[in-house]
Parts: structure tokens; C-alpha cells; sequence
């Protein structure tokens, strides 16, 4: 039961697009800066696998210009 | 938000967001995230927001509390609020976490031989009345004190000034705003003759610079500094970081310049130099509202105990102020501030050139200093001699720290010297009092009595047998706990704490009142900008907690003074603070009544016509300016301010071969203080768990100490041990160290030296002589 966070920077003017790319994802929940072009990405998927997969998808949107990771937990399911 | 924190799950994906805006915030000082304010928060429609300033700094951010079931379930900015205008930090948005702390103190606890035992509220209460009427029939009404604070409401200030000084007859009263505002008071007052910031927020979004003395605003205030950077983005306004210590505020700067603790001094007078020298001066304002005045020198430090000190002004002339800076010349200050003369004449263009707007920003740098209130005087006349004050954007802004240091300590007057308005040595101002309090003018003593240190002091001596601290943690938050702790333990003294937490204050008490949280009672707090805000209870508390106001009306009434304190308990915030508005009433302080505050998300006082001041002084904004001229000091007799001569004096302790290191302390942004609350709000105390020692990476390469290695920060008062940190938050510059203060497993303050500016009486947190040994 992974829970990991990043910082998500946007390529310049694309904080919007981001944000919406972000938000189709179910596993994934966001908070974007109010003053700064910079998004938090907080991932809660239920194995291993599946975490991959979505750190996968987030790298693929064309507006990120840079996801890193900040931190790293894994939770049992039942938690 | 809050009730998911029973689900660890739910607690750990907290903790990975607050990692993440702690390391965001690293990248981009004053960084803020409004939309974590609104995620989980329970979406079913029947959460009822109440308004409310945040609990913790003096910025005075307005809150929107959710309640649902008769609950605090969650917290937001309110966007209503011209402070923060929906913004919040991340100990704002997570303050009423710590209400569910397991160890809240919800009954009183009194100590039977040497045991705490739970005792009804009533009954503990009795005993308190009785033991301070006791001592007082035994040994004088100056054997008894209270210690309150700039935490506490304003109604909780006013009845302690009244039950003391009206009641009592003894001002034995001062707060723990002395340890961190009695300096900027000092300066108002010696510069101006009346207290707190001629300007307002609203200058941040016209000033072109922002020149911050001493001051990490990045953690310390860190909606302000967001609203700077917001300016620094969006339309080029520059920030210029001028401290002695890399911090996450230089980080967000256009430039940062490191100063040799204590010669700011020296360095304001340079730049004051240059502005004269390069005829930068505004002789026409200058000419028409500026007086020259000079102090006594070389006064001391405060270091032995009934230290006195009464400054002798005298007037001097432009000339004789001119001859003075030559001693101050950027190529001789440049010697010993380690301020290069390049930097020193940049520093002075800023506030010469008469098309930049400048807003020069302090709070504990300058405030906690020997020098503290000559600092202050140091900072005004730069403004002074420039013109650039009261309007827009040109603003010397003395930052306060704590939410109500303005409103109660300052405006109704905690400090042993202080009356709701005036002091107590005029007896005008004791006439009105006494008027208004319905008691014997002579009742009030007409000599102050202990500020903060010489009252711990007197206890350590024996000389005060009973003291009462309300909302403040002094074991922890006073220099030189080393002595301080010891003394309140000794038998000679009958402590009573109240509090909402267990401290290591409490843990020496006699007697324990549980007080009610913030959102439990209805109160008011003053903000850094003459804002008062009010609110009204939101939840219940748990147990027998109780409002300290209420608290101080029982024990008053206990001991025969009931007649004083005729207020109802439901309705009593309502009718002290209808009382106290008349001792402000008038263009120059008049306050909003309460119906109106009621109403708004806070309001600045002077409230005149229905209308705020933003600007006093300058008669384009402020009705009480009555000179004919464009600007009217009136809080001086001939409508005057005062420009000061002060010299660069050393610290009292610096550096040698024995304690080769300054010690600077300070605080950090997940910590409010001490820690009582916010050590008991599980994210912030994951994200910040416990305190360390800053070094520069070449001290520690010198030392052999490595990062989180456990070392002794020992000085001539105690020692301290503390895991080393290097290169992570801040950078101190070499040959110094840095210690957060919250965290009362490692007490810093038995190291720290309990020297004070002989003017206002406040410590000097920032400065003493250290040696640092491998545990």
C-alpha cells in the first residue's frame, strides 16, 4: 500500500494543464501552489505494481517538466 | 480533516503532503497552499463557519472554523480577511489539532503532598483567592504577582490590569510580551510619544523595497512574506535579507547581506551618514517635523538583579548629530560589521533615492537586542530623515510576534508600567483609570514595579510569595532558565499555572487551572496593524475548563473585589470590552465598537466616523492630525518626532578563547514557541520532532562534529545537548550557531544570557557566548 508525494513543476505557463491532467487520475490526490508554479502530488495505490504504473502516467503529461519525489511510506492494506 | 486521524492511512498521507510542502517550501520561501485547507473536509453541507483570527503569530490571519456536531472539524483562511485574504500557513490550518491532545488539562489539579489531585474548578479556585489574600495580609500586596501575556485575550488582559492595579493596588503585572515587543514600544514611544506602526499591510502592495532587519519572515511570518513575494513577481519589488544568519527568507530574497551580531547599530548609522552626506536628506520635512535628541550611553546590561536605569534626553542640533555620524563612516563600519562599504552605500541609496518606496520590516532581530530600543529609534530615523513615513509604501513596519502583544499587552497595558491607556508614573492617566475602574486613585501605585526578568528574578530572592501565569510557558521562554527554574521550585513561592497543556511551567505549580482554548471562549486579539478582531466561542471545552478572564473575575470576586467586576459570565467579553473601549475614545486610538467587529474580519483602530486609519500621521488619511501641516507627530507634545543619537555599543558577552562561538536562537515555521500547542499537532511535530544546533559547515568540519551527531552547547549559565545540523534549514555564519527554542526537551534558554536593554527591559536572545563539546 504505497503513499508517496512529489513536487510536480509545470513547463512555463502550463500550471493549468497540469493540474488537469492530474486530476483524472483516482489514485492521486493534488495541491497546487497558490503563489508559485508548483503542484503536490500525493499517490495512494494499493500494491507495488500500481504505483509504478501511476508515477509512470504522471511522467508521461506533457506539461510536467519535472516530478521528484519527496517522500515514501508503505502501509499494510488493513491500515 | 480532522477526525480521519483516528485511520493511520489517513495520518500518513498527511505526512507525505507535509513533507512535500516542507520541501517546497525549502525551494520557494513563503510558498502557500490554500486548496489543503479544503481536502477533507467532510462535504454533507451542514459544517457552520465561524470567523476568527488565527491563535498563533501577530500577523493575525482570519480564520473560518468549521464546526459540524459541536465540533472544530476543520480550518481555512477567510478570504474576507484583507491579512490573508483566504490564505493560511501550515501551523494555521492545523491549529485545532491540538485540542485532541490525550494529555489536555481538563480539570484543575492541586498538589497535596507533593501529588497533583484533581479538584473541582470552584474549589481550586477558593484556594487560590485564599492563598493571595493570605500572602498579602502577611507580607504586602507587592508579594504577589501575575505574569500573563501577548497570547492573552484582550478582555483576560484588561481584568488582570484591573484586578491588579485597581484591585490590588500593585504593579506587579507584566507579560511576556517584554520578551519580545517592549523594545519596539520603547522605540515608538521614545520617537514618536505613541505606540505601534503608523502604516499598515496595505503598504506591502506599494512598496519598491522591502528591507528586512534581522528577520526570517519566510518561517516567522510567512503570509507577509508571501504577499512581498507576490510583489517581487508580479511587478519587480525587491527584498533585501539583511541578518546575521542565512535563512529561508535570504533564500527568497533579491539579495542578502550578513552583518557581525550587534553592529546593526553601527550600520543603520552609516547608512544615516550617507543619506546626510550625499545630501539624500528631506530637509523640508526634516525642518518641519523633526526634533534631535540624544540618551545616556553606555548603560549597562541589566545583568545584576534590581538593575535600574532612567535615560536623561537631551536636545541637540542637526549639527551636533552630523558631527556624531562621522564616526560612522561605511569605510570605518565596514571594519568591524563585516558589511562591505559597497553594500553599506547600497543599502543607504535605497533609502535616499525619493522615488523608491521603502518599507523597512524587524521583529525579534532588532527587538531582542541590548540595544534594542536605540535599534528601533535607528530604523525611524532613516525614515525620518528621508520623509519616508506614513504614506503608501514608505513605512517603517515593526512586525509583532504574538497575536495579541499588540492588543492586550501593548494597547491595554500588561506590562508593570502600563495602564489601559498611559502609563502609571503620569497621574492623569491614573485619574482616568481609576475613573473608569470606579476605584481610589490612589489604589494605583504611581512606580512600576518587575518587568519580566527582575519578576523571576524576585521570586528566585524570596521577595515574591505568590505569582499566577496565565497563557504563557516562561520555564521554557525566559533567558537563563538555568536559574529561573529553580527558583520557582523553591517553597518561598506559591505558583499557580494556568494553561491548556502541561508544561514545564505547570510542573512546578501549586495549583493548575485548566483553561479554555481559543475557539473554546469568545475573545479579541490586536494584530501587528492596529487590527482588532473578535470572536465569538465556536465549541464547548472539555472538563472544567475555563476562560482565564473568567478565572481572574472569581479569584477577584473570592477576595472581596466583586463590586470591580460586575460582568455576567455568558455575556462578559461583550461588557469588558465595552468598558475598556472608553479609556481609547478619541481620533488618535478610538476603537470599533463591538457590533462592528462583530460583523468584519477585524478592524483598524484609530476607527473614527465609521472609518479606519491606515495611515497616522499624515494628514491625507488621518483625522487626529490637527497642525495645519501635511504631517502631525501628535503623540509628542510640539507634534514632533524625534530623530535619535545612537552610538554602536558591544553585547555584553561576545566571543573568546573559552566560548569561541555566538549563540543565536529563534524559532522555526512548524513550532509556535515553546511547543505546548503545536508539539501536540502530530504533523507538525513529525515534520519538526525535536531541536538542533546550526553550524557552518567549516565550524563543523573544524569541530569533527557531522550531521546529527549529539553535541554540548555549553556556555557560562548551563549547557544544552542537541543533535547538529548542518547545511539543512538555515546556514549561520561562521564562528555562530543556531538553536530553535520550542522544544522543552532541550532547553536552550539555561544556556542563554538574561542581559536586557536597559530602556525597554527585553532580553537578548540573540547573543552570548557559547563553547561547543561532543556528548
Amino acid at each position: 500500500m504505497p503513499i508517496k508525494s512529489y513536487l510536480a513543476h509545470p513547463h512555463e505557463g502550463q500550471k493549468e494543464e497540469l493540474i488537469n491532467a492530474l486530476k483524472a487520475f483516482e489514485d492521486c490526490d493534488i495541491i497546487p501552489a497558490k503563489n508559485q508554479d508548483l503542484v503536490i502530488v500525493v499517490t495512494d495505490t494499493p500494491t507495488q505494481q500500481e504505483d509504478d504504473l501511476i508515477k509512470e502516467k504522471i511522467e508521461a503529461i506533457d506539461s510536467l517538466r519535472l516530478l521528484a519525489m519527496v517522500s515514501g511510506f508503505n502501509t499494510p492494506q488493513n491500515d | 480533516m480532522y477526525t480521519s486521524l483516528s485511520n493511520r492511512r489517513s495520518f500518513i498521507k498527511k505526512m507525505a503532503t507535509l513533507s512535500a510542502m516542507t520541501a517546497a517550501a525549502t525551494m520557494f520561501p513563503g510558498i502557500l497552499f490554500a486548496e489543503e485547507q479544503e481536502k477533507n473536509i467532510p462535504d454533507n453541507g451542514d459544517i457552520d463557519w465561524k470567523k476568527g483570527p488565527c491563535r498563533f503569530c501577530g500577523v493575525g490571519c482570519g480564520i473560518l472554523v468549521g464546526v459540524q456536531d459541536g465540533k472544530a472539524v476543520a480550518v481555512k483562511g477567510d478570504p474576507k480577511s484583507s491579512v490573508n485574504k483566504g490564505l493560511l500557513c501550515v501551523k494555521g490550518y492545523h491549529q485545532i489539532m491540538c485540542t485532541q491532545a490525550a494529555d489536555r488539562l481538563e480539570y484543575a489539579l492541586v498538589k497535596k503532598n507533593g501529588t497533583y489531585v484533581k479538584t473541582p474548578i470552584n474549589e481550586a479556585l477558593d484556594i487560590v483567592a485564599n492563598k493571595m489574600k493570605s500572602t498579602i495580609e502577611k507580607h504586602g500586596k507587592d508579594s504577589v504577582a501575575m505574569y500573563t501575556s501577548g497570547q492573552s485575550t484582550i478582555p483576560e488582559g484588561y481584568v488582570a490590569s484591573k484586578f491588579m492595579k485597581g484591585a490590588i493596588g500593585t504593579n506587579n503585572l507584566d507579560c511576556n510580551a517584554r520578551l519580545c515587543m517592549a523594545s519596539a514600544v520603547a522605540g515608538f514611544l521614545t520617537t514618536f510619544g505613541a505606540d505601534e506602526p503608523m502604516g499598515c499591510y496595505e503598504d506591502i502592495e506599494h512598496a519598491d523595497y522591502f528591507i528586512t532587519w534581522g528577520n526570517n519572515m519566510a518561517e516567522m511570518h510567512p503570509v507577509l512574506f508571501s504577499r512581498m513575494l507576490e510583489q517581487k513577481h508580479s511587478r519587480g519589488a525587491k527584498i533585501i535579507d539583511f541578518a546575521t544568519r542565512t535563512s529561508r527568507s535570504s533564500m527568497g530574497s533579491t539579495k542578502s547581506i550578513l552583518f557581525e551580531p550587534q553592529t546593526d547599530l553601527a550600520v543603520a548609522n552609516a547608512i544615516c551618514y550617507e543619506i546626510i552626506n550625499n545630501g539624500w536628506m528631506n530637509k523640508k520635512f526634516v525642518e518641519e517635523h523633526i526634533n534631535f535628541s540624544k540618551g545616556l550611553t553606555k548603560m549597562g546590561y541589566g545583568l545584576e538583579d534590581n538593575y535600574k536605569f532612567k535615560d536623561k534626553p537631551s536636545k541637540i542640533s542637526f549639527e551636533d548629530y552630523k558631527t556624531f555620524l562621522n564616526d560612522y563612516t561605511p569605510k570605518k563600519v565596514a571594519k568591524y560589521s563585516k558589511v562591505s562599504v559597497k553594500d553599506i552605500k547600497f543599502l543607504a541609496s535605497i533609502y535616499g533615492d525619493p522615488n523608491i518606496k521603502v518599507m523597512s520590516l524587524w521583529c525579534m532581530g532588532v527587538n531582542q537586542h541590548t540595544r534594542g530600543t536605540w535599534m528601533n529609534n535607528l530604523i525611524y530615523n532613516m525614515h525620518l530623515l528621508t520623509g519616508k513615513i506614513s504614506q503608501p509604501g514608505n513605512s517603517p513596519f515593526s512586525l509583532t510576534g504574538q497575536p495579541s502583544a499588540c492588543g492586550t499587552a501593548r494597547e491595554v497595558g500588561t506590562f508593570t508600567h502600563k495602564l489601559p491607556k498611559g502609563v502609571v508614573m503620569n497621574e492623569k492617566h491614573r485619574k482616568l483609570a481609576a475613573k473608569i475602574w470606579k476605584v481610589p486613585y490612589e489604589r494605583i501605585p504611581s512606580k512600576p514595579t518587575y518587568h519580566a526578568t527582575e519578576m523571576f528574578r524576585a521570586v528566585d530572592r524570596g521577595d515574591i510569595k505568590f505569582i499566577w501565569t496565565q497563557v504563557t510557558n516562561p520555564l521554557v521562554s525566559l533567558p537563563k532558565t538555568s536559574r529561573y527554574r529553580p527558583g520557582m521550585e523553591k517553597d518561598s513561592c506559591f505558583v499557580v499555572v494556568s494553561d491548556v497543556f502541561p508544561t514545564p511551567t505547570s510542573d512546578v505549580a501549586d495549583v493548575i487551572l485548566p483553561a479554555s482554548w481559543h475557539i473554546e471562549k469568545s475573545g479579541l486579539y490586536g494584530n501587528s496593524e492596529r487590527r482588532t478582531q473578535h470572536w465569538d466561542q465556536m465549541v464547548e471545552g472539555p472538563g472544567d475548563t475555563t476562560p482565564d478572564a473568567w478565572m481572574t473575575i472569581e479569584v477577584a470576586k473570592r477576595m472581596g473585589y466583586g463590586d470591580l467586576f460586575p460582568y455576567s459570565k455568558e455575556n462578559h467579553v461583550e461588557e469588558i470590552y465595552n468598558e475598556y473601549r472608553q479609556f481609547h475614545e478619541g481620533a488618535k486610538h478610538g476603537m470599533a465598537p463591538l457590533d462592528v467587529l462583530k460583523e468584519k474580519s477585524g478592524v483598524i483602530w484609530p476607527y473614527v466616523n465609521g472609518k479606519s486609519t491606515q495611515w497616522r500621521f499624515n494628514a491625507q488619511y488621518d483625522p487626529a492630525c490637527d497642525n495645519g501641516k501635511d504631517f502631525h507627530f501628535y503623540g509628542k507634545p510640539d507634534g514632533k518626532a524625534i530623530i535619535w543619537q545612537r552610538p554602536f555599543e558591544p553585547a555584553p558577552e561576545k566571543p573568546d578563547n573559552e566560548y569561541p562561538f555566538w549563540l543565536n536562537t529563534g524559532r522555526v515555521v512548524e513550532h509556535w514557541h515553546t511547543g505546548s500547542m503545536t508539539r501536540r499537532i502530530p504533523v507538525l511535530h513529525k515534520a519538526m520532532p525535536n531541536a538542533y544546533v546550526e553550524f557552518h559547515p567549516d565550524d563543523a568540519k573544524a569541530l569533527g562534529v557531522s550531521n546529527g551527531q549529539n553535541v554540548k552547547v555549553i556556555s557560562r549559565r548551563g549547557e544544552c545537548t542537541l543533535p547538529a545540523s548542518i547545511n539543512e534549514r538555515g546556514l549561520p555564519t561562521k564562528g555562530q550557531v543556531f538553536v530553535p527554542f520550542f522544544d522543552e526537551n532541550m532547553l536552550i534558554n539555561d544556556v542563554t544570557i538574561d542581559a536586557f536593554c536597559p530602556i525597554s527591559k527585553e532580553p537578548d536572545y540573540k547573543k552570548c557566548a557559547v563553547r561547543i563539546e561532543k556528548a
